[in-house]
């Protein structure tokens, strides 16, 4: 049996940690799409819209993301869609973090005063337009910490992609110790590397919290 | 043809009928004040006017046309019709010019010379040709409302309706404000407004109408309404004010 020293897995625990980050961006970027796509139809007003945004909300928040997981990894087969893990977390992820995105961004929208809709309204403007100009500039400037802060919750949620057999860091730990039967250390490094990507992001969310929470404009 | 013409309109709020069968008609270039208590639908009524309330029942016409809930018909009454609101209501994150350019070039696609252009005139109108670059935070109330009226003229409107506008303002701010209004009387835009400032409804306009309990309670010049009313209603709604 090979012996590893600490710098081996440091190495390959870094390797393993930009798909960490990438899944995490990936995820980050098609949820913030579908999340804006969810918002904009729900705001826009159909009741039946509505209710159907509510309804995948509510999923997304009331089940474990390991179960969004599972049943997209193991559920897409059944309808003779085969995906590999890599494509399954990117899907759960997304979904996941689009259901959560649209519910912060709802509530950033909703803090725009019913004066900023109808001077905008009154002026002529359709609802594209009033939401493009008036609403979300707005509304992005007070979504922007709480934002940056849910992004700390996905690059968290990634570790749960180990378990369809996703290598990412969570996982490469879970080898890198099997191999070399240190858990101590290895699962140690692998905390410490979360830890590196999510504490910048929790200290930018927080200074963007003080930075926009006297901005009127 | 009277520009704006009301029929039959009527509102209700859930159980409540705030207006039960409105008829009036705005003639181009008059200028008419609704007044009444609080709760007696002259907002509710000038909300209609574009369509920020939708009616139940009735027909409102515009300059000829007849004006439907689609969205289409409203977002065209809409351009005939300006606003300006009791909260000013300015775009926090816009400076006086672009809360004014916004509009003209967004919603009636003109070039950003053409806008700006425009913007500044109306804003040196207004009196702020100064302020030009401020944002509403750094504005006093009634500058903030002189820009909302500059950035609802831009939009070339038939009609400004005016909501309250000065009832937000500190009182050593509302005469400015009224000025501005009394300058556009006197230009013969067209303008309807719900005022509380009565002293301004008898010099400036040309028609008074009394609401009370949804209604149109009595209608006439405002020398006559206010020397002779005809209603016990009105008689006590303007001794109370005496």
């Amino acid at each position: 049996m090979s012996e590893f020293s600490l710098w081996d897995i440091v190495y390959n625990l870094l390797l393993a940690a930009r798909w960490t980050v990438l899944l995490s961006l990936t995820a980050f970027v098609l949820g913030g799409l579908v999340g804006l796509l969810l918002l904009m139809v729900r705001t826009a007003g159909n009741p039946w819209v509505i209710r159907l945004v509510r309804g995948y909300v509510e999923l997304f928040q009331g089940t474990p993301l390991l179960m969004q997981l599972f049943i997209v990894f193991f559920g897409l087969p059944l309808i003779g869609l085969d995906v590999s893990p890599w494509v399954a977390a990117t899907l759960g992820l997304t979904l996941f973090t689009s259901a959560f995105l649209t519910e912060i961004w709802r509530g950033c929208v909703e803090s725009i005063g019913k004066g900023q809709w109808e001077a905008s309204a009154s002026l002529g403007m359709n609802f594209t337009q009033q939401m493009r100009y008036i609403v979300l500039p707005q509304a992005l400037r007070i979504a922007v910490p709480p934002t940056v802060g849910f992004s700390v919750q996905v690059v968290k949620g990634t570790a749960v992609a180990s378990i369809i057999g996703f290598v990412e860091l969570t996982k490469a730990g879970t080898m890198i110790t099997n191999a070399t039967y240190e858990p101590f250390t290895v699962y140690g490094c692998v905390a410490v590397m979360y830890f590196l990507i999510c504490y910048p992001l929790s200290l930018f969310a927080r200074h963007l919290e003080g930075k926009f929470r006297h901005v009127a404009r | 043809m009277s520009l704006v013409e009301l029929h039959a309109i009527h509102k209700s709020f859930g159980e409540l009928e705030v207006l039960k069968g409105i008829d009036l008609s705005i003639d181009e270039g008059q200028v008419i004040a609704l007044i009444g208590k609080s709760g007696s639908g002259k907002s509710t009524l000038l909300r209609t006017i574009n369509g920020l309330e939708v009616i139940d029942d009735g027909v409102i016409i515009v300059d000829g046309k007849k004006i439907s809930d689609r969205d289409a018909d409203l977002l065209g009454l809409r351009l005939q019709v300006g606003m300006v609101f009791q909260q000013f209501n300015l775009f926090p994150h816009y400076t006086a010019l672009e809360n004014v350019m916004l509009s003209p070039q967004v919603v009636k696609k003109q070039s950003k010379a053409e806008a700006k252009q425009i913007a500044e005139e109306m804003l040196a109108k207004v009196g702020l040709a100064d302020k030009m670059m401020h944002y509403p935070d750094q504005l006093s109330g009634g500058q903030q409302q002189r820009v909302a009226i500059a950035r609802a003229l831009a939009m070339k409107p038939k009609v400004l309706l005016c909501d309250e506008v000065t009832s937000a303002l500190d009182p050593e701010l509302v005469n400015e404000v009224l000025a501005v209004v009394r300058q556009l009387a006197e230009e013969g835009m067209t303008l309807v407004m719900v005022t509380h400032e009565m002293r301004f409804a008898r010099e400036v306009c040309d028609k008074l109408v009394f609401m009370h309990q949804g209604r149109i309670h009595e209608t006439g010049d405002p020398e006559t309404v206010f020397a002779n009313p005809k209603t016990p209603e009105l008689a006590s709604f303007v001794g109370g004010l005496a």
